[in-house]
């Protein structure tokens, strides 16, 4: 279990005052100055030293990420915009950061805007997060008053400005280019890469696109060094500390932030009071967020929740949204009520997702009462596979992941259903 | 992601303006010279929530929306053909395209509520208010919406009422918040368990020296 010496959010709970001054009493803003005196390079290396990868669900490396960023600007500015449209389903714990630790946040900004040449950021908050913007505003006030943002940011001589973009409802703004699209006033429709917005991304200027997690780490990593955060974690590929959030029938639903790495077992037993009923009753998990696949109990009582060790039991870390389901739950309905979600957030632009969504829920809702042929289930599969890989952006393929993943571990309980059903209402089955 | 709106409606304005010329300046100066378009966002929200402070006087009371006026006026005012405003607002689920109530009740049932029973949070409302997702109550004080993850999911099962979320819910306290809000009373915003925000409800697990010295209740 992670010491509380190596925990980053301190103010996580919000048991303090999210305002500048508690915040500087937890340590931030801390000698930010001398961070940026060490230079763009130092900052980099030091990035990639610590093994960070993002943590808003595809896990590149950050430091990597921010190197792709031009050295020189050929004239365009440089832009930063961070990601703060949580909305994957199981996932709450960028709120957390942002209206009890928005400094930290703010703060990231300044050092990773530094990093990659950036004198603006724009944060994109997801619209019902509204008090929380609020608070955002309140904090960025206070920065800009105590001169720790504006010109001479925090007397680095570095320029530095943070506007908060509120997004009004859409789950694909989540998505980098669509988030883009979305702050240059359009509809959140993902755009085609090449070219990545490190070349042209925000009005077609070099831009960097990270959740607020990763913003919200540098500081302390680029404080405590790259070493420190590398120090924790399974191996040098999966480091560091993670924001967990554990959902759904547990004793204590809650958000932690422990090592990554750490079993999933452990992570539930520890903060979140156990599976209701106890692990015995466990059913299934869904590790990282609505978009990963399932995993059932016999995986659940060893794995380790990592990017890798989640990915070689075909699953993912995504978001660290930990979804717990106990024996009573209708795991097929759970699925389903998933695929409902993916229909309702695609952005209609690519036919295989706008079409295919709609007929994985269709199908899904008939699979949940049993109104479907044993055969049905294997084209459902074909189908998620002719939608996966075939859409500009990956919400085709998320939307394809659970149903695969329901599959793969739950179909005797799929096939039962249906079996039950043609019992009772021979009738109704064609 | 589409929906249905009724440009000819006979509740639809001739026209809007907006009140606070300096709040539209400061939003369009947010963006970079010549990018004014970013604005129309911001300014949708802007244009719903003038109407939403004109609505809670009104009688009978509304929520707030966007009128084919206010989408006309802010193209007008960042320069773009009035489509390039309709496409937006027509995308994204929070911009209302026709009146609703004053409190627009948006219930969250994704898998991670539904799981925590948001269903029966769900029949509370309908029943309480007397009408199904998607309705308006006759007096205009309430919408009902069903709605995906609004992101507060290990507080489930959650409403969304205006900009308030409110968490932990049951069927008993989601009776209470919609009497209060029925009967003008002051409602209790946030966790209805007396959580502390996304910590365990039987306390700290983490920062302990922390929670010794705010007082703050440690998990056995």
């Amino acid at each position: 279990m992670l010491a509380d010496k190596d925990r980053i959010f301190t103010n996580v709970y919000g048991w303090e005052s999210f305002s500048l001054d508690a915040a500087k009493a937890r340590g931030d803003w801390d000698g930010t100055k001398d961070i940026i005196a060490k230079g763009r390079d130092w900052i980099i290396s030091e990035m990639k030293a610590s093994g960070l990868r993002g943590r808003g669900g595809a896990g590149f490396p950050t430091g990597m990420k921010w190197s792709f960023m031009p050295k020189e600007s050929d004239g365009r500015p440089h832009y930063l915009v961070i990601n703060a449209d949580e909305s994957e389903p199981g996932t709450c714990k960028d709120r957390d950061i942002l209206r009890h630790e928005p400094h930290k946040l703010l703060e990231g900004a300044l050092v990773a805007g530094f990093a990659m040449g950036a004198h603006r950021a724009y944060i994109y908050m997801r619209g019902e997060f509204y008090n929380e913007g609020s608070t955002i505003n309140r904090a960025i006030k206070e920065a800009y008053d105590a001169g720790l943002l504006g010109k001479n940011a925090a007397g680095t001589g570095w320029d530095f400005d943070v506007v908060l973009h509120r997004g009004a409802g859409a789950y694909i703004c989540g998505e980098e280019t669509a988030l883009i699209e979305s702050i240059e006033g359009k509809k959140g429709q993902p755009r085609n890469k090449p070219p990545f917005p490190a070349g042209a991304g925000l009005y077609a200027c070099p831009t960097t696109v990270n959740n607020v997690e990763t913003i919200a780490v540098a500081p302390t990593i680029l404080r405590r060094g790259g070493a420190w955060f590398a120090g924790l974690g399974r191996d040098e590929k999966n480091t560091g500390t993670k924001l967990f959030c554990i959902s759904g029938h547990v004793n204590n639903r809650c958000n932690v932030e422990e090592e990554m790495g750490i079993p999933l077992k452990e992570l539930i037993e520890k903060h979140a009071g156990g599976v209701r009923g106890g692990w015995d009753n466990l059913l299934a998990i869904i590790p990282g967020g609505s978009s990963t696949p399932l995993l059932p109990r016999h995986i659940c009582d060893t794995v380790l929740m990592d990017f890798d060790s989640l990915r070689a039991v075909q699953s993912g870390l995504g978001t660290a949204g930990v979804i717990v389901m106990d024996k009573g739950t209708d795991i097929v309905g759970a699925i389903a009520r998933l695929s409902h979600f993916y229909m309702h957030e695609s952005c209609g632009q690519c036919t295989p997702c706008r079409e295919g969504t709609g007929w994985l829920y269709r199908i899904m809702q008939r699979m949940a009462v049993g109104n479907a042929t044993l055969d049905e289930i294997d084209m459902l599969l074909d189908l998620t596979k002719e939608i996966e890989g075939h859409t500009i952006c990956a919400h085709g393929d998320a939307s394809a992941w659970p149903i695969q993943g329901l599959m793969r571990h739950f179909r005797p309980e799929v096939e039962k259903r249906i079996m039950e059903y043609r019992k009772e209402a021979p009738r109704e089955v064609a | 992601m589409k929906k249905p709106v009724d440009l000819s409606a006979a509740y639809q304005p001739k026209e809007f303006s907006f009140r606070d010329e300096a709040k539209v300046s400061e939003i369009i100066s947010r963006y970079p010279a010549g990018k004014q378009r970013s604005a129309i966002m911001p300014l949708l929200d802007l244009a719903q929530r003038q109407v939403a402070e004109d609505g809670a006087v009104a009688t009978p009371p509304y929520g707030g929306w966007i009128p084919l006026a206010a989408m006309d006026k802010i193209a007008a005012i960042v320069d773009v053909p009035p489509v390039k405003v309709y496409e937006v607002a027509t995308f994204y689920s929070m911009y209302n395209l026709e009146p609703v109530g004053k409190y627009l009740v948006q219930m969250c049932t994704t898998t991670p509520c539904m799981l925590c029973g948001s269903g029966d949070v769900v029949k509370t409302c309908e029943s309480q208010l007397g009408i199904h997702a998607g309705e308006t109550t006759r007096d205009g004080m309430f919408t009902l919406m069903e709605v995906e993850c609004l992101g507060a999911c290990v507080n489930a099962p959650m409403v969304q009422i205006n900009d308030d979320y409110y968490e932990d819910l049951t069927p008993e306290s989601m009776k209470q918040i919609l009497s209060d809000l029925q009967e003008g009373r002051d409602v209790l915003v946030g966790s209805q368990n007396g959580r502390n925000a996304s910590m365990a409800l039987s306390g700290t697990t983490t920062l302990v020296d922390q929670a010794d010295k705010l007082g703050i209740k440690k998990a056995v």
